[in-house]
């Protein structure tokens, strides 16, 4: 993988072990990689390869058992220390938006609620200025005022894509995000993610098994048994 | 833009049935809360109020069982000792004492009282002292007796009714055979008078052959006068008993601290059910969200936004079923007050429960901070989820 002088996001000899009784179970096994603003990047790999895992601890969602991870020049996890729970949730908040695959939208609030749902918790100004045009950009303006139940898979994504990016975050990670869309769905949502990566600059890290979502990153990278091929 | 309370009201709405279910709980909850303070409260106004309509602040009766005499005060008595007549003059020489009214009760075996025979009633009354104690006696027709002696009788309402008599009848006197004239009715007073055969109590003694003796002397004492010492001064007289507002109260409340308790348990379990309700919905709707919390936390929400939510819906909740429970507990005072009418001793006859605005506020009160307890699990719970951890799951564990 490429190294940069003054990555995004490195990561040295990152390991993650599940331990199921008497079975230790390599789900990422000395992973070594820089990613650079700017990167877009899809891992690709069959199921249990460990791809799903890495990208969560790229995102700071889970710890490694060993190795580094340093993000935007903050030692994240290392032998020596680890980031608490308050001061990874800073670093979720302010550099990191993610996609799901099952979209996770709430659905008891509105669009606009649904993009806006960040600022529930830390207040920010021109935050319905900044909704609508995400909302604009994604093309779901007109549905802003309708319940998820509402909507179809691909716009529910599109509504789930617009709440990562609420936050002006730095990176967007997604998993598998066109797992639960057609493939025309699946071609609108590739051609979101190119455009935020090439208009705005945005690093996107993605799980997929989508052939042509991967073939539209920048980077493929392929994992197999939890090492980078 | 969401709010946490917001979010918190719209999540509730989520599942209707059960947040409704909730709030019924809640609700009978406080229904019960707030009727038993209500109770608490009314029955101490309700008796100092059967008190002060006595008129009197103590009553004198020959030497006997304290309860009896209580029973004399509030419900009228049978069976009871005489005393002399001549005691009044010893009783109003006391300064202290601003009028004295001489009673006495008599109590006669009525053959025609029902199908088989009953007891009747009277009191013999002085109509020069007793009328001006018992200022709040207000006739429907007619008035008090002319003269001392007089072949006379007033009727309270109820006893009016039950023997159905009006101004102008005469009525027989059982086992003396002596008619009598009703010359008045009194209107519903709320209290034991309204059951009662009034006489004039010379009338009385004469025709029971009871002459020179009465039951009982009502005793109203000068505002300044210390109720405590003076009870002592009377308890020197020899043979006979001193009955105070205050022994009559506590003897009263002697009777009924039993229910109280009983009432004061159910309240207790009530609570306690709701608690564990409470509990149970907002675990519920905590379980059912794991992964949408956790996927709040991956948002950037800190463990106190989500304590926060968690608690608001559980705020919200006893919040809505105290006031529903507030508002059905005034609906149903009257429901409240003859069920409990129906498991006390004795009651006073003014209403049982009293509820006031202060009350209900005091009630929400205390159930919303039973509430804020009971929301602290399922709170912290929820505060607790790792972002991974809600996205590896299906559902929440316990």
């Amino acid at each position: 993988m490429t190294k940069s002088t003054n990555p995004l996001i490195s990561v040295a000899d990152l390991k993650k072990i599940y331990v199921r009784g008497s079975e230790h179970i390599h789900a990422v096994y000395g992973i070594s990689l820089d990613i650079s603003k700017g990167d877009y990047i899809a891992f690709v790999g069959p199921s249990g390869s460990g791809k799903t895992t890495l990208l969560h601890l790229l995102g700071c969602l889970d710890n490694p058992t060993e190795g580094s991870l340093t993000v935007n020049g903050q030692n994240v996890f290392s032998n020596d220390r680890s980031m608490n729970e308050r001061e990874l949730t800073k670093l979720r908040r302010e550099l990191f938006g993610y996609v799901f695959q099952k979209f996770y939208l709430i659905p008891t609030l509105t669009v606009r609620e649904n993009i806006t749902l960040p600022f529930a918790f830390y207040q920010k100004n021109e935050a319905e200025q900044t909704a609508d045009r995400l909302a604009d950009l994604l093309g779901i303006s007109h549905r802003l005022d309708h319940l998820p139940k509402e909507l179809s898979g691909g716009e529910m994504q599109r509504v789930a894509i617009a709440r990562a990016l609420i936050n002006k975050p730095q990176i967007l990670l997604a998993d598998e995000p066109t797992g639960n869309l057609d493939s025309k769905r699946s071609a609108e949502i590739a051609e979101i993610f190119h455009k935020l990566n090439q208009d705005e600059g945005l690093t996107i890290i993605l799980v997929t098994h989508n052939h042509a979502l991967a073939e539209s990153a920048g980077k493929m990278v392929e994992l197999r048994d939890g090492r980078l091929v | 833009m969401p709010s946490l309370f917001g979010i918190a009201w719209k999540n509730l709405r989520r599942k209707r049935l059960r947040s409704l279910l909730t709030i019924v709980g809640i609700a009978l909850s406080t229904w019960v809360l707030v009727s038993l303070l209500g109770f608490n409260q009314g029955y101490e106004n309700s008796l100092n109020k059967d008190i002060d309509n006595l008129g009197f602040q103590v009553l004198l009766t020959a030497k006997g069982c304290p309860y009896e005499a209580a029973t004399l005060m509030l419900k009228g008595g049978t069976g009871l000792k005489y005393m002399s007549e001549s005691i009044i003059d010893s009783v109003i020489a006391n300064p202290q004492v601003e009028k004295v009214t001489p009673m006495l009760m008599h109590a006669v075996f009525d053959p025609n009282k029902g199908e088989s025979g009953g007891i009747t009633a009277f009191l013999g009354i002085d109509p020069t002292t007793y009328p001006a104690m018992k200022s709040y006696l207000v006739f429907q027709q007619g008035q008090w007796f002319d003269q001392p002696e007089a072949l006379e009788a007033v009727f309270g309402y109820e006893a009016a009714e039950l023997e159905q008599r009006e101004v102008g009848d005469l009525y027989l006197l059982p086992e003396a055979e002596v008619e009598i004239k009703v010359v008045g009715v009194l209107k519903r007073s709320g209290t034991q008078d309204d059951g009662t055969i009034f006489l004039p109590i010379k009338t009385l003694q004469k025709v029971y052959d009871v002459e020179g003796k009465i039951t009982s002397v009502g005793i109203k004492v000068q505002k300044e006068t210390d109720l405590t010492a003076y009870e002592d001064e009377l308890y020197k007289m020899q043979d006979v008993q001193v009955v105070s507002m205050a022994q009559v109260k506590q003897t009263i409340s002697n009777l009924v601290a039993t229910a109280r308790v009983m009432v004061m348990s159910i309240a207790l379990i009530a609570i306690l059910i709701a608690m564990v309700g409470v509990m149970n919905t907002v675990l519920m709707s905590v379980l059912e969200r794991w992964q949408e919390i956790g996927i709040m936390k991956s948002m950037g929400a800190m463990t106190s936004h989500i304590f926060k939510l968690i608690w608001f819906e559980t705020i919200l909740l006893t919040f809505v079923g105290g006031v529903i429970g507030s508002i059905m507990s005034w609906i149903l005072a009257s429901v409240t007050d003859t069920l409990i009418r129906s498991v006390l001793p004795y009651s006073p006859t003014s209403s049982l429960v009293q509820i006031d605005i202060l009350l209900a506020l005091k009630a929400i009160g205390i159930i919303m901070g039973i509430g804020i307890i009971s929301g602290i699990y399922p709170a912290f719970k929820a505060a607790k989820i790792r972002p991974i951890e809600a996205i590896r799951s299906t559902d929440g564990e316990i």
